[in-house]
Parts: C-alpha cells; sequence; structure tokens
C-alpha cells in the first residue's frame, strides 16, 4: 500500500488530492509510480511535466528515489512560497 | 529556533525587536519581510490564496533553519509564513537571523530566503481579472539557490 498525494495545480487538473494504491510491489522507484499514474491517460498527463517536484515521506527527493511499502508520496508543481 | 505557520497576520516590527530583546548578547539583526503585491506579471492582484502541505511544510523550514545554523554562528533564527487567503499589502513571509556581528545574520538571512523559495511546499495562487491563476517558478529563484549549494 503506498498513499500518494497531489498539491495545488495537480490537485486541480486531477480533481483528486490523494488516493491510497495497493498492488504496488512492482513500482520500484517514485518514477515507476508516475509512469503508473501516466499510463491512465487523460489529466494525468499533468504529472509528465518536467518541473513536477516529488517527496517521499514528507521528504523532497528526486525521481529516482527508491520506493517502499507504506510510504506516503507527494508530487506537485515547482513551489512558490516566500 | 522558531518555525511558525499560520492564518493569522503578523507585524514585522514587533517580530524585529522580539528578536532583539530576548538577548543582549545579539550585536546584529537582519529580517527579510516578503508581502503580496498589487501586480505581478504584467497583471493586476487581487489577493491570493496560500496553498501548503500539512506536516512537511514545518519539516522542511525545520530543515532550512537547521543547515543555516549548522553553516553560520546565529544566535537566533526565526521563520513564520502565511497560509490560507492573503490580501494586497498583507506580509507573507519573515526570516529573521541574529548574531554578534553582521555576517552571519546577513548571509543567513538570504540563505534561509532562497531555499524557502524553492524547498518548502507553498503555492501561490493569485487572483486576477481572468479569474484565479497559479503562480509559475522562476528560475532566478533556483539560480539564486543554487549559489549556496556546497562543492
Amino acid at each position: 500500500m503506498i498513499r500518494v498525494q497531489y498539491f495545488a495545480r495537480y490537485r486541480e487538473a486531477l480533481g483528486l488530492d490523494g488516493e491510497q494504491l495497493s498492488d504496488t510491489q512492482a513500482l520500484a522507484t517514485l518514477d515507476d509510480l508516475r509512469q503508473h499514474l501516466l499510463a491512465r491517460g487523460g489529466v494525468w498527463q499533468v504529472l509528465a511535466e518536467q518541473n513536477l517536484m516529488c517527496a517521499r515521506n514528507q521528504e523532497l527527493c528526486s525521481l529516482a528515489e527508491p520506493l517502499e511499502e507504506g510510504d506516503e508520496v507527494a508530487f506537485f508543481p515547482t513551489v512558490t512560497g516566500g | 529556533m522558531s518555525i511558525r505557520v499560520q492564518i493569522e497576520p503578523f507585524d514585522p516590527g514587533v517580530e524585529v525587536n522580539a528578536l532583539h530583546a530576548a538577548n543582549v548578547g545579539v550585536g546584529a539583526v537582519v529580517s527579510f519581510v516578503g508581502y503580496v503585491r498589487d501586480f505581478n506579471a504584467g497583471r493586476e492582484v487581487g489577493g491570493m490564496f496560500l496553498e501548503h502541505f500539512p506536516g512537511m511544510t514545518e519539516k522542511s523550514l525545520a530543515k532550512i533553519a537547521l543547515e543555516a545554523e549548522q553553516r553560520w554562528p546565529l544566535l537566533n533564527l526565526q521563520v513564520i509564513h502565511r497560509i490560507g487567503r492573503l490580501e494586497p499589502g498583507e506580509p507573507i513571509v519573515f526570516v529573521g537571523t541574529t548574531s554578534a556581528h553582521r555576517e552571519a545574520a546577513f548571509e543567513a538571512c538570504a540563505f534561509v530566503m532562497d531555499y524557502l523559495k524553492t524547498r518548502a511546499p507553498f503555492w501561490k495562487k493569485e487572483d486576477t481579472a481572468e479569474g484565479a491563476c497559479w503562480v509559475e517558478g522562476r528560475q532566478s529563484d533556483q539560480n539564486a539557490a543554487e549559489r549556496w549549494h556546497k562543492p
């Protein structure tokens, strides 16, 4: 089981702020998870953006980050605080 | 170190004075205050909404502040960042650093802002005449953060 959250413009484009995914054993990295979501087509293409940012267990990371059972993952556009 | 993520407005003058009042060993206080402008990217802005990632926001700010404390001899460091609805002219963010001498406070304050802008999970959505519009990240902010990267 992996928990995935979406923020800001991605949350609006997907009409979803998060979801639980089961059967995720085949997904070794965050990029595998992203490809899995992109395969849904349509609005999910927003996750193909080059400046996409991601976090694993609330720490910024790269898409090469390994994914483990029970992880909390987040995908979001470039941050714009401050 | 103090990190506050809050809906409520704050008074930057009060925060600056409190940083000095807390310790008479402080020789330098440097502060940065970011405000909501009424104009951005060629459009009038009637206000904004600041979304964030509860939990990760506080952790990421604490991590940035800790790195600043490790890199410069600071006496104190305070970060305040607002969330939710903000009107033009209101303060968004406050970074205050204190040290015995000015150089550490100046550099640490700039470092915290540059890292906050590129690493803390906040997103601005501005109200414009064409409707609400997400602010996009700027390359100049990425460049500003990169100057602090260690070789």
